[in-house]
This record gives structure tokens, sequence and C-alpha cells, in this order.
């Protein structure tokens, strides 16, 4: 209950045994996934609780899974449609926020007012007549409208507008007097001096595009711009979808990135995810 | 340097400057206001609009029907089951994440060791792709192969149809989501945990406070409360808008008993095109979760008031 106290390690077992039970638990899935798409068909149906394979079977399993879909197609789409959702999220959120937190004009309070509305609504909201709209454009099944919806991010604003308006006005008066132009001072000045916040937005953004089923499953048809997260719903669709092994491969394919991304910054990817919703 | 400007001189932005600088904002904030408007604000009003309407995507005409999909929705036993699941899934992974996260986030701070390496075990499904990680609950969790039932075997009970059966499937389903939603409320924990002063502890310590259990009581839950406030609304929230796991493994089945609110949403929306309809569901959910932040800010707004 004292934070900084520590124990001997005797004495700090039945914590740390009481969090370990927890971490197999929540590891459980991870490691029957792995043990899974590692092991044939006969070992899966068999009656054994082994995790390890007695015949190793992942060549089988995975260049199975990158047969029946195009795998390396949706991880490449899912960097795609983040990597080009985030570049507008920044274009369009990063200026605004630079706007609400350091000038002055008449209609900020509006503005703030709208973007904080913004902030109650759902993503799922505009959903249909966004749809509907790009229907009637013949934009569906496209890239535009996997990306269309996201490019703008009240969140962005709210959060970037928070980091700015702690930076010292003697900054941006320095870069005036230097002679350089608002758009400038937003790019080169003041968003390199919030460089915290742009990572801890960016992994929070990555993370909830990158996971996304909803938008992918209501915009896209064709299996050539599923996201990872409609790719596994394309692939449990198929006949392999049956194959235990296969399936577990294709898993692990689509997982690992995100988990690798994440054990090699951790801090950061908390920081952001954390961050992200205590402000929004 | 006689020439650089101090800081008193240059409070007062001339006239001119004052004119550009309004000018300047309303460019920089022009691309995030037209597409706010564009792409949130706007289909959202019109969702609400929709909602009062029995439009049906390529059935052509609109007619305005006043309350009409809402009286429909009364008599959907299907929406009714969905309704009655999500708050169901919301009142039970909301409070179990809630009570186990607070648990482990204090185990966590309790020590040094491998403080880093737990937070990182226990937030890494909130980062996983869900669909995928679902899939392999699905294996986990198979009536036949799965190795819980396996598992449950050993001590000789019979295997349960987890995810096939309607008397499992939403407790399963539910079980998913605790092990989802855990390690976010684990790491928010943490963050309220590191922010009260260790002086605290030692004065309750020393005012007789000698069990961690009366320490708790004095010092930590009540310094937690805005954190376990702001908490409970955000896994409402996120609880609110469970979809990936019943669309990747359920389907809404069997017989309704796993359908939820964006589900059938979904279902109307964008597969049976019946727009209208499916508006009248989405403002639903939108009421749901407004609700749900307003309780929040009122009673944030009298623990001011009565601190």
């Amino acid at each position: 209950m004292r934070p900084g106290r520590d124990p001997g390690l005797l004495a700090d077992l039945p914590r740390l045994a009481v969090l370990g039970l927890g971490a197999v638990i929540i590891l459980a899935p991870y490691l029957w996934m792995l043990s899974a798409s590692l092991k044939p068909g006969s070992e899966i149906f068999s009656d054994s609780l082994s995790l390890l394979p007695q015949r190793l079977y992942a060549w089988e399993n995975f260049s199975k899974a990158f047969r029946e879909v195009p795998l390396l197609r949706f991880l490449l789409n899912g960097v795609l449609v983040c990597a080009v959702i985030l570049f507008f999220q920044l274009l369009f959120a990063v200026p605004c926020a630079y706007a609400l937190a350091k000038l002055r004009f008449r209609g900020r309070e509006t503005i703030f007012a709208l973007v904080l509305a913004g902030l109650l609504i759902p993503a799922h909201v505009p959903a249909l007549p966004i749809y509907a709209g790009l229907a009637a454009t013949g934009l569906l099944d496209s890239y535009t409208a996997l990306v269309a919806p996201f490019v703008i991010s009240v969140f962005g604003i709210f959060m970037f507008r928070q980091a700015f308006r702690s930076l010292p006005e003697e900054l941006i008066h320095a870069a005036r007097i230097d002679g350089m132009g608002e758009m400038s001072i937003v790019w080169r000045v003041v968003l390199p001096n919030a460089w915290p916040t742009a990572t801890a937005f960016a992994t929070f953004s990555i993370v909830a595009h990158w996971n996304d089923l909803f938008w992918p499953l209501v915009v896209v048809q064709h299996e050539a711009l599923a996201t990872p997260a409609l790719g596994v719903l394309f692939f449990r669709a198929e006949e392999a979808g049956n194959d235990v092994g296969a399936l577990m491969a294709a898993s692990v394919v689509v997982t690992a990135p995100m988990v690798a991304f994440f054990l090699a910054a951790q801090r950061r990817f908390i920081q952001g995810v954390a961050t992200a919703g205590l402000k929004g | 340097m006689p020439e650089a400007p101090l800081p008193r001189f240059a409070a007062p932005p001339p006239a001119r400057f004052a004119l550009s600088e309004a000018a300047a904002a309303w460019l920089l904030s022009a691309p995030a206001m037209l597409s706010l408007f564009l792409l949130l604000l706007g289909p959202s009003l019109a969702l609400i609009a929709l909602s009062f309407t029995d439009w049906e995507l390529g059935a052509g005409g609109l007619t305005w029907i006043g309350l009409g999909n809402y009286a429909e929705l009364l008599e959907d036993r299907t929406f009714l089951a969905a309704l009655r699941n999500t708050l169901l899934y919301v009142a039970l992974v909301m409070p179990s994440s809630i009570g186990l996260g607070l648990l482990i986030a204090l185990l966590v701070e309790g020590g040094k060791r491998l403080r880093a390496t737990f937070r990182a075990i226990y937030f890494l499904p909130v980062v996983s792709l869900l669909v995928a990680m679902a899939t392999a609950w699905q294996y986990l969790l198979h009536p036949t192969i799965g190795p819980v039932n396996r598992l449950l075997a050993l001590f000789g009970v019979a295997p349960i149809n987890w995810l096939g059966s309607s008397d499992w499937v939403l407790l399963s389903l539910c079980a998913i989501g605790l092990w989802e939603n855990l390690g976010y409320v684990v790491v928010l924990f943490m963050a309220g945990l590191t922010a009260i002063p260790s002086e605290l502890y030692a004065a309750a310590e020393m005012d007789g406070a000698r069990s961690p259990w009366a320490r708790f009581r004095l010092v930590t839950w009540p310094l937690l409360g805005p954190t376990t406030l702001f908490v409970v609304t955000i896994t409402a929230i996120r609880c609110l808008r469970v979809f990936d796991t019943v669309a990747a493994l359920t389907d809404g089945g069997p017989n309704n008993a796993s359908e939820v609110l964006l589900h059938v949403m979904y279902k109307e929306g964008f597969t049976y095109f019946r727009i209208g309809y499916s508006a009248a569901i989405t403002a639903v959910f939108l009421a749901v979760v407004l609700a749900l932040m307003l309780i929040q800010t009122r009673i944030l707004d009298r623990r001011i008031h009565y601190a």
C-alpha cells in the first residue's frame, strides 16, 4: 500500500505470485495461439494440453496462411491507411490547435466549443450519413473511403491545444521577430517543442486505426483493400478458416507487428494511450 | 543590444497586426473546421434527422415518419435483446475490470520488482488486434479441442459450449471483454496512484492507520476518487462500443443471445440498408453515451462543490 518501500524477496513473494498468476491468464491466448500455429492438425485435435509441438509444423501452417489470403497486402494496407490518417490528422489539427492556444481572434470560443462538442460524439454516429455520401459519389470500396472519416481528429485538436498553451509566448514572439510567418511557426517552432504530445497522439491514433474493424467492414468489399482487422474476417470466411493451425498462424502474423512495436516503445505507448484516455 | 525589443514594449500588438492575427487564425483553423462540419457535426445532425425517416438505401423515396422508427424499436425483439445484452455487458465488464484493475495496480505499485514487466503484460491486450485475439479465444474456448475445456476436464467438469450456447455466450464475451479492458484500467490507476504524495501514508500511519487496509481506506481510496470516476466513465463507454468480438465470433447468435447495439445497428444499416431505422438505433446509442458523460460531469461538479 505504500509505494517506494522495498521488502525482501521472500516477503515480496505473495505479491509476485498473485501478479504472476494474473499475467499467465493474460498471456494464455497468445501462448495457445502461437502453440497451435506450430502444430499439425492431428496434434491440435489430440487430447494433449502440451504447448510445445511434437512435430514442428510451422512452415506448413504459415505458408498456407500466406497462400490463402494476401496477408502481406493486409499489413501494407494497414500501414498505408494508418499513415495517411495520421498525416491528415496532424495537418488539420495542429494549425487549428495553435490558433486556439496562442492567437487572439473573434470566434475562438465558438470554435473551441465546437471541438468540445465533437469530443462527445463517438465515431459510429456519423457513419451512416458518411456511408450514404460515399455511396452517392461512388467512392465506396476505396482507400479514400477507409481514410476519409478520420482525417479530422477533434481529440487531436484538444490534446495539442492543451500542450501548446503551456509553451512560452517569448518563443513565438522571437520567431515573429525573425520574420517567420504563422504557418512556419506552427511547423518549425511550436510542434517541435511539443514533441512528447505529438508522439503520444501518434501512438494513440495508430493503435486506434490499426485495430479498427467497424469502418473497414462497412466500406470495403474487395479483399485487396482489407486492413489487418478485416483481413482476419476474410481469412475466416475462406476454406482455410476451418484449419485451426493456419488460422492461428494468420492471427500471429497480423498481431505481431503491433505487439513488437509496443514492446519496443512500451513507455511511449502506455503514455500515449493513457494520456489520450485521460484527456479525451 | 539597444534594438532588441524588451517584453514590456511588446505587450499590446498594433491594430493592423491584430487584424492579420485574426485572419491568420481563421486560415489556420479553416481546414479543421471545414472537415469537422463535413465529417462529424454535419453527418451527426443528419443522422438524427434520418432517424425520423423511412429511408432505405437504393429504394429511392424518403418519407418523414416522425417517431415511427422509435416506436418500431420498442417492438423489435432483436433490438431489445441487443439493448439488454449491451447494458448487461457493461454491468458485468465494467465493475469487474475496475475492481480487478485497482487490485492489480495496487499490487504492481506495492513494490519495485518487475513493475515495468507486469505493466507491459497487462497492457498487451489493449494494443493487440482484437479480431485476431478473438480468433485465438475462439480456439481456447472451442467445445471439443479448446484448452479451456480440456483443463476443466481434468477437474471432472463436463465440456461447455462457451460461444455456442445461449446460456454461456454473453458471459464468454464478457470474459474476453474483461481480458481486453483490464490493462487499460490498471495503467490509469497506476498513474493515479503515483500522483498520491507518500507523506500522506506516513502521516496516516502516525495517526494510527497501521494496517494496509486502513491506509487504503483513509488515503488511497479518497484521493483516487477523481481517477476512479474517470475510469468508470471511460470503461463504460469502451464497453458500450462492444462490436469486434460479436462480429468475429457469434454474429449476435445463438438466438440473439449475444446481440449488441452496434452490431444490430451495423446489420440494419449496412447489410439490410434500412438507413432510417439504423439511424434510430445509433441515436439510442448516442443518447446512452451522452447520458453517461452527463452523469460524470454532474458528480465531478458536486465533488468540487463540497470540497
